[in-house]
């Protein structure tokens, strides 16, 4: 391919690591919580559907945990393999966190464990519900120690450099640093609205496809609904965490937004193209947008990438993971008011097809969004691998062969992901909803 | 006591928790697959799937904690471990990710697929011997430091007496002590069949693991004399090991008592693998890493030591509950519940 660069191959591989486990760590945060809510609702009003819904929920949700599990190993363990130098310093700083978070999840663990063997083994129902708390709490307790760790690297703080070495280290400060707020909010609000977005688009699908029981009508109801509290939680935590990069890493939302020239009365740009010299084409201008995004008012003045050194601008291409992200976060949005609001009135049907497919589609959509979030977060904050102090490539590792490794893990992770497709369709198709309502004795 | 020697001893004991949990899953793994081709799977694979299915996942938070661990207390791994490590420590990331996902696939998904079976029996008796070469290294003699670049020097690895002796001890002992517990498993579920057959593989893998663990020493003492020599001053903690493996393989033998068969087996693994730690001591990498020269800094040091406190008191009561239900309770064990 190209001449062989250790710091490249790195930051393929820990990028490639990252991007295939966070679609099983995003669905490890917010699946659980669906589970719990349906069988909570079943449990209440005394409706086996939906205690149904939980239990197929969890059955398919455990395939998924175990990628999660071992890719969430791997990259733990990448992390020290290819970033030595920077696991060397940073660590002094934020090895909390990491312990923290392999405490979450050995939390999470046992109690998944518990619940998935528990099934009609309690003669109060609530009781088994009860062990999913645990589950829940581990699973958003994980997403948030991890997501401290990565917001230090784009806002290190608690910590000093005497002479070349970390020095006066105050823990908690570097894990409640200024991006851990927005950050920790936004990861956990997206997990949970992509979560229910998949949710729903399986439920779309069996309803697209003529399978015309209440129980799919259930589960699409329950899965809109939380989808539109978190889409537009979503929204919220999105304009924030805008209004903390302007503040914070000007040069990031600078970056994502082209916007080159410090000046007040900023426009919002869409899509277009760059030119040589630095001008856009084919771009939708929003006026004042860009201002409102980052100050909260149309006047203000938001700060251009000329005000930066070259060597310290992230790569211009975040521009459209950030319009995606955003796009796709505005298009989940539409969709689950406009079903919830169909939903309220009875002369509206919410079930149409146009609707349904729309939904359908939310479910891929979310999870592209949640990795174009990501690709921007972490591209935009290129060079530094620790904003500030320490450039990606001082980070890295030394060693050979980090090519052939990145080789191996591509092979890896396409076996993961084509067994478990066809694990899950197996599991389902062999099982669908009407026959295991029967085999319950339900109809 | 040092917060060195704290921070240590708490990892140790994490590796420790995590050599034991992983052997009784690795060799399950393992026996479950050997059973299906010699056709004595429907005698035993009950009794190994109805203890491992529930506790799978918490097995590899154990290893998860040590090298997250190792990394906050001592920093100054990741530099040299983590540059070194690159090819073996890959090749058991991978092994790991093929070995939980296809044990998941095989259980909860398609059931009966022996091919998926295969990858995690197969993978189960590799992950041990890639994952002893990080022991192996840390004797000193095999990475070699050019400047600011950490080599491994593998065919030093490949070639030398005691890295092959290790991973051999490794993978019988996985057997070894994945047999007991199962042996006693299977007792507790009253599968007398399953006993008959699980005893008999306890009873074979006891040898070669007291021989290979003589062995290591052996090996030990010609490729690291002065920590055999330090191993020397606390014999009586090997001694007593050995004392332990005689006491389980006897009551395993007269079929008595398993529960105390399977703690002594868990006594003669503590008391050889802290013997070995404490012996080891200063040194993490010898002779270029001590314990107190690749430390974190003291506010870390006690935040970690904090978390690990309260974090403790929130699994002990978890892992006792699990086992409650499962491991010690009888109904479950025997597939009532």
């Amino acid at each position: 391919m190209f001449e062989y660069d250790p710091v490249i191959y790195s930051r393929i591989l820990t990028g490639l690591t990252l991007g295939f486990h966070v679609i099983f760590a995003t669905i490890g945060v917010g699946i659980p919580l669906m589970i719990a809510l349906a069988e909570w609702i079943g449990i209440k009003r005394n409706d086996e559907h939906y205690r149904l819904l939980a239990r197929r929920w969890a059955r398919g949700f455990v395939i998924t945990v175990a990628i999660g599990v071992v890719t969430g190993t791997a990259i733990g363990l990448q992390l020290s393999l290819l970033w030595p130098s920077f696991m060397q310093v940073a660590g002094h700083a934020i090895s909390l966190p990491m312990f923290m978070e392999t405490f979450a999840f050995f939390f999470e663990a046992i109690f998944l464990g518990i619940y998935l063997y528990t099934w009609d083994r309690f003669k109060k129902k609530i009781y088994h519900f009860l062990l999913l708390i645990p589950v829940v709490i581990g699973a958003a307790a994980s997403g948030f120690f991890i997501s401290t760790v990565n917001a230090f690297m784009n806002a290190p703080t608690g910590f000093e450099i005497v002479d070349g070495f970390v020095a006066n280290i105050n823990p908690l400060a570097a894990m409640f640093n200024p991006a851990t707020p927005t950050k920790v909010a936004h990861v956990l609000s997206s997990a949970y609205l992509t979560s229910a977005f998949i949710l729903a688009a399986i439920a779309a699908i069996a309803l697209l496809r003529g399978e015309n029981h209440v129980y799919h009508k259930k589960a699409l109801n329950l899965t809109m609904t939380v989808a539109a509290v978190f889409a537009i939680a979503t929204a919220l935590i999105g304009d924030l965490s805008g209004k903390y990069l302007a503040e914070y890493q000007p040069e990031k939302l600078a970056a994502a937004e082209w916007h080159f020239e410090t000046s007040t009365e900023a426009p919002l740009i869409l899509g277009g193209v760059l030119r040589e010299d630095n001008q856009v084409e084919y771009a939708l201008e929003i006026p004042y947008a860009l201002s409102i995004l980052a100050h909260g008012s149309p006047g203000a003045e938001v700060i251009g990438l000329e005000e930066f050194p070259e060597e310290d601008l992230p790569p211009l291409i975040v521009h459209y993971f950030f319009d995606a992200m955003v796009g796709i976060g505005m298009y989940l949005a539409v969709v689950s008011i406009v079903y919830v609001l169909m939903s309220r009135k009875r002369s509206w049907n919410e079930l149409n097809k146009p609707l349904l497919w729309a939904i359908f589609a939310g479910g891929p959509l979310a999870m592209i969004a949640i990795e174009m979030g990501w690709f921007f977060t972490e591209i935009g904050r290129q060079p530094w691998i620790l904003v500030g102090y320490m450039r990606t490539a001082e980070g890295a590792t030394t060693a050979n062969h980090v090519d052939i490794m990145l080789y191996l893990f591509i092979a890896l992770y396409t076996i993961l992901a084509v067994t478990c497709i066809t694990v899950l369709r197996k599991m389902f198709k062999s099982n669908p909803v009407e026959k295991e309502l029967k085999d319950r004795g339900m109809e | 006591m040092d917060y060195e020697i704290i921070g240590i001893t708490v990892l140790w004991t994490f590796l420790y928790g995590y050599l034991i949990v992983a052997s009784i899953d690795f060799g399950a793994g393992f026996f479950s697959y050997y059973s299906s081709i010699t056709g004595k799977h429907h005698i035993i694979n009950k009794v190994i799937d109805r203890y491992l299915s529930p506790v799978w996942e918490v097995t590899n938070v154990f290893l998860v904690f040590f090298f997250i661990g190792i990394v906050g207390f001592f920093p100054s791994t990741a530099y040299y471990y983590g540059t070194a490590l690159l090819i073996p420590g890959s090749i058991a990331i991978i092994l790991l990710a093929i070995r939980g996902s296809y044990y998941a696939f095989h259980n909860y998904g398609a059931k009966g697929k022996s091919f998926y079976q295969f990858l995690y029996g197969a993978t189960g008796l590799l992950i041990p011997a890639s994952l002893s070469v990080v022991l192996t290294i840390s004797e000193g003699g095999f990475i070699i430091l050019q400047g600011e670049q950490v080599f491994l020097d593998y065919y030093a690895l490949f070639t030398n007496f005691y890295s092959w002796a290790v991973v051999l001890l490794a993978i019988v002992s996985v057997l070894y002590i994945s047999a007991c517990f199962l042996t006693f498993y299977a007792k507790k579920a009253k599968d007398e069949k399953a006993f008959h057959v699980l005893r008999g593989y306890a009873l074979f893998w006891s040898f070669p693991t007291i021989l290979a663990s003589v062995l290591v020493f052996f090996a030990l003492s010609q490729h690291n004399p002065v920590h055999f020599a330090n191993m020397l001053d606390i014999a009586w903690m090997f001694s007593l090991s050995f004392l332990f493996f005689l006491g389980a393989v006897y009551l395993i033998w007269k079929k008595k008592r398993l529960g105390l068969a399977f703690i002594f087996v868990m006594l003669q693994f503590a008391t050889a693998f802290f013997g070995y730690g404490a012996s080891h001591l200063p040194y993490l990498l010898y002779p270029y890493l001590t314990i107190y020269d690749g430390f974190t800094n003291e506010a870390m040091a006690i935040a970690l030591i904090v978390a690990f406190i309260a974090g403790f008191f929130l699994l002990i009561p978890s892992l006792y509950l699990l086992m409650r239900l499962f491991l010690f309770d009888s109904q479950y064990a025997q597939g009532k519940k």
